[in-house]
Parts: C-alpha cells; sequence; structure tokens
C-alpha cells in the first residue's frame, strides 16, 4: 500500500517533493519501517519529528549567522569595489562620486545622467531644509512640550487683561516619523550613489572593449520588456514600502521609548528609554507582564491549535459526506454552508453573541425546557468551549470548499490500480484518499494555524476577551500593560485593548506586538523547517 | 464519526467507476454534480443506512448553520420592540424597521460609502495583486526569492500597531474622518501587495511553454503578459476582484479607528457597531438585524453567483496537479 503513497507522490510532485516517507530513511530502512504496527509507525513518525525540532533550531540560528556573515561580506566587497572603480576610473568616473550622472552623461546616457542627478539635487534640497531639523531632533525627540502662559494683551480700548496662550513646542511623534523617513532617505541615496558608480564603470568598460553603451531610447524600451518586472513591481512595492514596512520600524522604534497616555508627544514628550520596556516585559511577578503574556499565549496556543484541526478534520469530513455518491441536492447543502463565508462577519458573529447573552434567545430555549439562565460569557470553561464551537460554524465551510474541490481532482487510476492489486475500500480511502487530502491541504494547514494565531475577529466580535482574568489573590481583575487580561483574550486582542483601548499604552503594545512577531515566527520557521516542504513552486513549469 | 468516515469510503469504492471523483480539472468546473451518473442498481442496505445517516447529519448541520440567520431576518421585521427580547417570533410583523433604517439614520451614507469604497478597493487592488503575482510567479530575476520572504516576515508583524501611525499620517494628509473612505482605499491598496499568494499559485499553473512561444514569436514581456497570460485569467481575477470588494463590508477595526466618530465617514460595520453600545443598543438592535440584512443580502448573492471562481481562486494553486 505504501507503494501509493510512493507512486501517488512522486507522480504530483516530482522527486522533490516526495516526502513522507523520507522519515524512514533516517533510521529506519524502508523494510524495518513496513515491518512495524500501524501505532508503532505513527508514535516512530511522531519521535523523529520531535528529535528533529533541535536541529531545526539549530539550523535556524546557523542560517542567521551565515547571512549576518554574507551580509559583512557584501559590504567589505562593495567597500572594495568602490575603491578600486575610483582608482581606475577616468574623469567622468572620479567626478561622478561629487556629482551623480556625470558619468552617464559623459558617455551619452543622457536620460539616466539627469534622472541621477536630479535625484541628488532633491537629496540635497531636502536635507538642507527639511531633514536637517528632523534630524537634529531624533536623539531626544525634542526638548520643549506644549507650554500655557499668561500674556497681557490690550484690546482695542486700552484695557490690559490677561490672557492665556499655548505655544506649540515640539511634537515627538512627527520627530520619529520624520527622522526615521530622513534616515531611511539617507539610505536610499547612498544606494543610488553605489549603483551609479556601478553604472559608470560598466559604461567605461564597455567602451573601453569597442561596444556601444545603452541608450536612453533602449532604456526607454526595457521597461516594457527585459525590465518589465520592475515596472509591474514599482507600485505595489512603494505601496508596501510606505504603508507597511516604515510603520513597522516605526512601532518597533516606539517599544524603545516611553510612549503611552501620559507621555502623548507634544503636551507632554515622549523620549527613548533604551530597554526599559523590554526589562518590564520580563517581569513575571503577579501581574507583571511576563506572567500575563505567558498566560494569554497559552491559551491562544490553545485556540490556535483547536480551532485550526477542528475547522480541518470536520471540514474534510462535511466535503466526503456531502461528495458521497447517493447524497442529492449536493448544491445545496454546499449553499447552507457557505453562507457562512459571504455573510459578514460583524453581522453574524455579533449576532451569535447576543444569542447566547444571559437573557438571549438560548437562554430562553433553555429556560423554556426548565433549566435555568446560564451566563456563558462569564465562564472561563463555557466562554472558551463556545469561542471554539463557534469558530467552527465560521471556519468548516472554508475546508470543506478546499477538500471538494481536491476530492474531484483526486486522479481516478489510482483507485484503479489499487483496486486490481487487491486493496479494499478502507485501504483505499487511508491510502489514497486521506493522504491526498492532507498532502494538498496540509500548507493550508500551516497557514491557517498561523492565521489562527492571530484570530482577531472571532474573538473580539463573540467574547471580547471576557470573562476578565481574576488576580492571584482574587481581589480584582489583572492589568497588564493597561489593559485587562481577559480568559479568551488571545495576544492580539490582547494587543489591541492595550494599544487602543482607554490606555493607549503604546509603548507596552510596541514590545508586545515584537513579542507576537518572535512567537509566529518561531512558530512557522520550526513548522516549516520540520514539516515536510510542502509545495514547490517549480512543479508546474 | 469513525463510523461515518468507514461507510463513505465503503460506498465510494462500491462502483469507482461511476464515482465524482474523477471530473473535469477543477479549472473547469470546481462543483459540478457528478458527470456520467448512472443508476446504481444494487445499493446495498447498508449504504441505504449510511447515506440516510448522512442525510440526517446534513438537515441537522443545515438548521445549526441557517439559525442565526433566519433569526436575523426575523428580528428585522420586530414591530413592537426596538430591543433585545427573548423570544423569536414578533408579537407584530411590519416593516417600519426597514422605514426607520433608510429615513432616520446615517444607514444609506454608511452604505454608499461602503459601496464606493468597494468599488475603488476592487479595482485597484487588482490591479495591483495582479502585478505582483504575475511577476513574483512568471519572472525570474535577482532579489525575487528575497522579496518574497521578506513579504511572508512582514505578514507576521500584528498589524493594528501600524494602524496608529497610519492614522497620524491620513490626518495630516486631511483624508479621515468625513473624508475617511478616501484613506481608507489608500490604505487597503497599499498594503495589498502582500496578498498575492492566491494568485501567484494560480499564475504558477499557467505553463511557461505559452510564454515561451510567445516571445520566440517576437512578444516582449510586456505583451507576453497582456496578450497572453491575462486573458487566461479571468477566474484568478473575479477572485481578487471579489475579495476586494467584500473587504471593506466586514472591516470595521481599521475603519472605525481612521473614520473615528464622524458619522458622514463611516462604513456600515463601524456605523452599526456604535447601535451596539450600552446607551445605544435597546433602541437600535433591531435595527442593527436590519442593517445586517440590507449589508449580508448583496454581498452574498454577489457571492453566490461568483462561488465557482472564489472555489478555483482558493483551491486552483494547490489542486491542480
Amino acid at each position: 500500500m505504501v507503494l501509493y503513497i510512493h507512486y501517488l507522490l512522486k507522480n504530483k510532485q516530482g522527486e522533490r517533493g516526495y516526502v513522507p516517507l523520507r522519515v524512514t530513511m533516517v533510521q529506519l530502512d524502508v523494510l524495518e519501517f513496513l515491518r512495524l504496527n500501524k501505532f508503532e509507525k505513527l508514535l516512530y513518525k511522531i519521535k523523529l519529528w520531535f528529535c528533529s525540532i533541535p536541529n531545526a533550531i539549530l539550523n535556524f540560528f546557523k542560517k542567521i549567522w551565515a547571512a549576518l556573515v554574507r551580509f559583512g561580506l557584501f559590504i567589505a566587497n562593495q567597500c572594495v569595489d568602490i575603491g578600486r572603480t575610483f582608482k581606475n576610473g577616468n574623469w567622468a568616473v572620479k567626478l561622478s562620486f561629487l556629482i551623480m550622472g556625470v558619468g552617464n552623461f559623459a558617455y551619452g546616457q543622457i536620460l539616466r545622467g539627469s534622472l541621477f542627478l536630479l535625484f541628488e539635487i532633491v537629496f540635497i534640497l531636502y536635507m538642507v531644509f527639511v531633514g536637517a531639523h528632523w534630524l537634529s531632533m531624533f536623539d531626544n525627540l525634542g526638548d520643549k512640550s506644549l507650554q500655557t502662559i499668561w500674556v497681557e494683551e490690550t484690546d482695542p480700548w486700552g484695557d490690559v487683561t490677561l490672557v492665556e496662550k499655548t505655544i506649540a513646542g515640539d511634537d515627538s511623534f512627527k520627530i520619529l516619523l520624520y527622522g526615521l523617513l530622513s534616515i531611511l532617505f539617507i539610505l536610499a541615496f547612498i544606494y543610488t550613489w553605489r549603483l551609479q558608480i556601478k553604472q559608470c564603470r560598466i559604461c567605461m568598460e564597455i567602451t573601453a572593449s569597442g561596444k556601444k553603451v545603452k541608450s536612453g531610447k533602449d532604456d526607454l524600451k526595457s521597461i516594457l520588456d527585459d525590465q518589465f518586472h520592475k515596472t509591474l513591481l514599482a507600485l505595489p512595492v512603494t505601496g508596501i514600502a510606505l504603508f507597511t514596512v516604515l510603520p513597522i520600524i516605526f512601532m518597533i522604534l516606539v517599544g524603545f521609548t516611553n510612549f503611552d497616555a501620559k507621555h502623548d508627544g507634544y503636551s507632554n514628550l515622549f523620549t527613548w528609554v533604551g530597554m526599559e520596556n523590554f526589562n518590564e516585559m520580563l517581569n513575571f511577578g503577579d501581574s507583571g507582564m511576563g506572567l500575563a503574556f505567558g498566560e494569554v499565549l497559552a491559551w491562544t496556543l490553545i485556540w490556535a491549535v483547536f480551532a485550526t484541526f477542528t475547522n480541518y478534520f470536520l471540514g474534510m469530513f462535511v466535503a466526503i459526506m456531502i461528495n458521497k455518491k447517493g447524497i442529492k441536492i449536493k448544491k445545496f447543502w454546499r449553499t447552507v454552508l457557505v453562507l457562512t463565508i459571504a455573510i459578514p462577519q460583524f453581522v453574524s458573529l455579533i449576532y451569535v453573541r447576543h444569542m447566547f447573552d444571559y437573557n438571549g434567545l438560548i437562554n430562553n430555549i433553555i429556560v423554556a425546557l426548565g433549566g435555568t439562565r446560564f451566563k456563558f460569557w462569564d465562564h472561563t470553561t463555557w466562554a472558551r468551549a463556545l469561542v471554539i464551537v463557534i469558530n467552527i460554524w465560521i471556519g468548516i465551510p472554508y475546508i470543506m470548499l478546499m477538500a471538494t474541490g481536491i476530492l474531484m481532482n483526486i486522479p481516478q487510476d489510482l483507485y484503479e490500480s489499487a483496486k486490481i492489486d487487491g486493496a479494499n475500500v478502507w485501504q483505499q480511502y487511508t491510502r489514497i484518499t486521506l493522504p491526498y487530502m492532507m498532502f494538498v491541504l496540509g500548507p493550508h494547514l500551516l497557514t491557517s494555524f498561523v492565521g489562527n494565531l492571530n484570530n482577531f475577529n472571532v474573538i473580539y466580535l463573540l467574547s471580547a476577551g471576557n470573562p476578565p482574568k481574576m488576580n492571584s489573590n482574587g481581589s480584582g481583575v489583572v492589568i497588564a500593560g493597561g489593559a485587562t487580561v481577559g480568559d479568551t483574550d488571545i495576544l492580539i486582542t490582547w494587543l489591541f485593548n492595550m494599544a487602543l483601548g482607554s490606555e493607549t499604552n503604546y509603548k507596552m503594545a510596541s514590545v508586545v506586538g515584537v513579542c507576537i512577531f518572535a512567537v509566529v515566527a518561531v512558530l512557522s520557521l520550526i513548522v516549516y523547517n520540520v514539516m515536510p516542504s510542502t509545495r514547490n513552486e517549480e512543479d508546474f513549469r | 464519526m469513525e463510523r461515518e468516515e468507514l461507510n463513505v469510503v465503503e460506498n465510494q469504492s462500491a462502483t469507482p467507476e461511476t464515482e465524482a471523483i474523477v471530473l473535469p480539472p477543477i479549472v473547469e468546473a470546481p462543483i459540478v454534480e457528478p458527470a456520467p451518473k448512472k443508476k446504481h442498481m444494487g445499493l446495498s442496505a447498508k449504504s441505504k443506512l449510511a447515506n440516510t445517516f448522512i442525510y440526517i447529519v446534513l438537515v441537522l448541520m443545515t438548521i445549526v448553520w441557517l439559525f442565526p440567520f433566519v433569526c436575523i431576518i426575523i428580528e428585522s421585521f420586530r414591530v413592537e420592540s426596538t430591543a433585545q427580547v427573548g423570544y423569536l417570533f414578533p408579537k407584530e410583523w411590519g416593516f417600519d424597521n426597514y422605514i426607520t433604517l433608510f429615513r432616520d439614520t446615517d444607514f444609506p451614507t454608511w452604505l454608499l460609502n461602503t459601496f464606493v469604497m468597494g468599488l475603488a478597493t476592487a479595482v485597484f487592488q487588482t490591479i495591483i495583486v495582479l502585478c505582483m503575482s504575475y511577476t513574483l510567479s512568471r519572472m525570474r530575476f535577482k532579489g525575487r526569492k528575497f522579496l518574497m520572504n521578506f513579504m511572508l516576515i512582514l505578514g507576521m508583524f500584528p498589524g493594528f500597531l501600524t494602524m496608529i501611525l497610519l492614522y497620524k499620517v491620513l490626518a495630516d494628509l486631511g483624508i479621515t474622518e468625513e473624508r475617511a473612505p478616501i484613506g481608507l482605499v489608500l490604505v487597503y491598496v497599499a498594503s495589498s501587495g502582500m496578498g498575492y499568494y492566491i494568485s501567484k499559485g494560480f499564475f504558477d499553473t499557467i505553463p511557461t511553454s505559452l510564454d515561451e512561444a510567445a516571445r520566440v514569436d517576437g512578444a516582449t514581456r510586456f505583451q507576453v503578459f497582456y496578450k497572453v497570460i491575462l486573458p487566461l485569467s479571468k477566474p484568478i481575477v473575479i477572485y481578487t476582484v471579489l475579495m476586494a470588494f467584500m473587504a471593506p463590508f466586514g472591516d470595521f477595526v481599521l475603519a472605525r479607528f481612521i473614520a473615528r466618530a464622524a458619522d458622514p465617514g463611516q462604513n456600515v460595520a463601524v456605523g452599526m457597531w456604535s447601535w451596539l453600545e450600552k446607551t445605544m443598543i435597546n433602541s437600535h438592535y433591531t435595527l442593527f438585524c436590519t442593517g445586517g440584512v440590507v449589508v449580508a443580502i448583496p454581498v452574498t448573492v454577489l457571492f453566490l453567483c461568483l462561488q465557482k471562481y472564489y472555489v478555483e481562486g482558493v483551491t486552483g494553486g494547490a489542486v491542480k496537479g
């Protein structure tokens, strides 16, 4: 039977994607492995998986180190190259070290030359008139806050009155933002400067070998041909740089300041505090950040595991049920399920949440059946269970749709050859259908696990993190990072309350954000490294 | 469940040649009825039992799935109370809520805002996503792997944190509060390049031999994109448009943060959200349900009509093989 998987994977994924049996080659050879019974096989696989974790982590750090070394070498190489270019270059190349574009002009590339020159002029003007101002205050993020003073003022009738006036001071927020922008601009300038020096050198070499350099016309033509990828990427990448990368760098920097409700940046400036917030994060005392983070993280992981796997398996079973031969009106069943995807979640989830209210519909049904009212959202276990169950309601249809597509796509010859070899139905199912679905839906399992770690909508719209966690002595609710910590709070909802709740504790939110990033990154790295490589993008080529 | 699974399997291979498993590739018809369906004469008693069992499960599921939606619709016809009441069926039925909704509230503005935002997002986001995914899928250039890994890592940062900065910047540009829809579209579209995965998966499955043939015939890369690949990409274009159009209908976090309390700049989600605050909920609960129905109907109809493309979109990359 293993042969079928073998056949299947080999056929579908080519040699490189052929993995699930890889584990058998590590310690047991295939024959030894086959001799194990099912349970032992499973155990063996799990054991191997865990054994490979330390290696994966080690590899990860090795990779980081290697990347750092490579980066250092790269910079060194660049410097050496720049020096060599200056030494060997002619007057045009040497002059273009100072005035960008001169080299291009000298070799007849008017278009490129003028663009370089324009960039340099803009850069210098910006730096002199704008950048310098912000950069000079970047080291302490401003020193004059908003001031209220009383001024004697003479009105038209000659009476002198005292008038309250506010004088705007510095704005730490803007200083941080524009200082960061200026720094990025400087980096961009250095990159461009390096680029044009390289181009000059290449032009020089080309001319020396007697060929012609590219003209402006060639450049324009290549925009839609050789360099078409740059044309296509220009807009999306700019958008991502400005609206994702820049804000993320900014928010990481906020983690090193004391930016919160008390230090709002204009009436009370904020400034750099070094690692203080990160130290606070490591406070594992009662209602300290570290402890709260640990507790929320634990529930986040439990939630993500349950949410992912319940949806995954139930969704597959529903798909199998609906696709079973002999079941009529398949389209109807699917459409019914798909409604939860189509209807906006803030409508459906909020309504469901109110159904489970103290005086909601469900409680009234319970009362009608002779029970007593129950506060679902006030009991930790109930709230947690409900969130997971309702998530099934929302999540199954996605998997069902995908699994349906896959079920229809399993090559029929697999079943036929299995039947010829005498495989019974159950074997066909466990050896062909399941592995195939697992295999194709595997990548989705990973992404949906990561997605569930940050599944804001379901938690926030349903329980909103309630019920609040109690102190260890039961005297009150746990408040960490300026936000109450709830029993169903996952990291992302807690972070949301921290940053955008009443306290607007940006600094700790930023630290927690970095921690969330670390958690997600480490988990995905482990998963991607340990799990069999999923999909090879070159497969279809 | 286990018994269930067993039965399903047995049935599946009882007559595999008539089974639904092999069908035209998913591109053409993702959800279709099993193609050549012969009448199976000898369905065993066991199999019949299994089918009955499945029907019971499916009917139960249908009830669970539809119950909240039916409730919302029924609530919207309640006349005697605007608050949350403990019983389902209204004592008095009527269209009062719908009339109030369109006459006395800002709901029409919100709906219009959302609709316009949906259209604008759909157009621009589709362009951006297509550019991104096409490039990453079909072209090999220096820095491609780096770009993809970089975006993967970027996606792991919690996006909420960036909202604070985005709000300040948009406020400086003057596109928040009343003019929030413009700012929101800008934010949605600008970062949409990160969501290239699914359509890249689609482009990956179009054979490169097509490109090569066109290149041999002297087409530039732009012509390959515009004249060869794009006409083949109808499913993924529709999928992207559909997703982009639906996004503003469900967004309440970013939209609330950018629009603040300015009613004219809100989308439906934010506006209706404000009805659920403690002071408002008793006078607006049924209105919330009514609004929910009004929002859900067009979105649902659109989704159900284009469901086929949705399935192709999500499974496209994964299933082709």
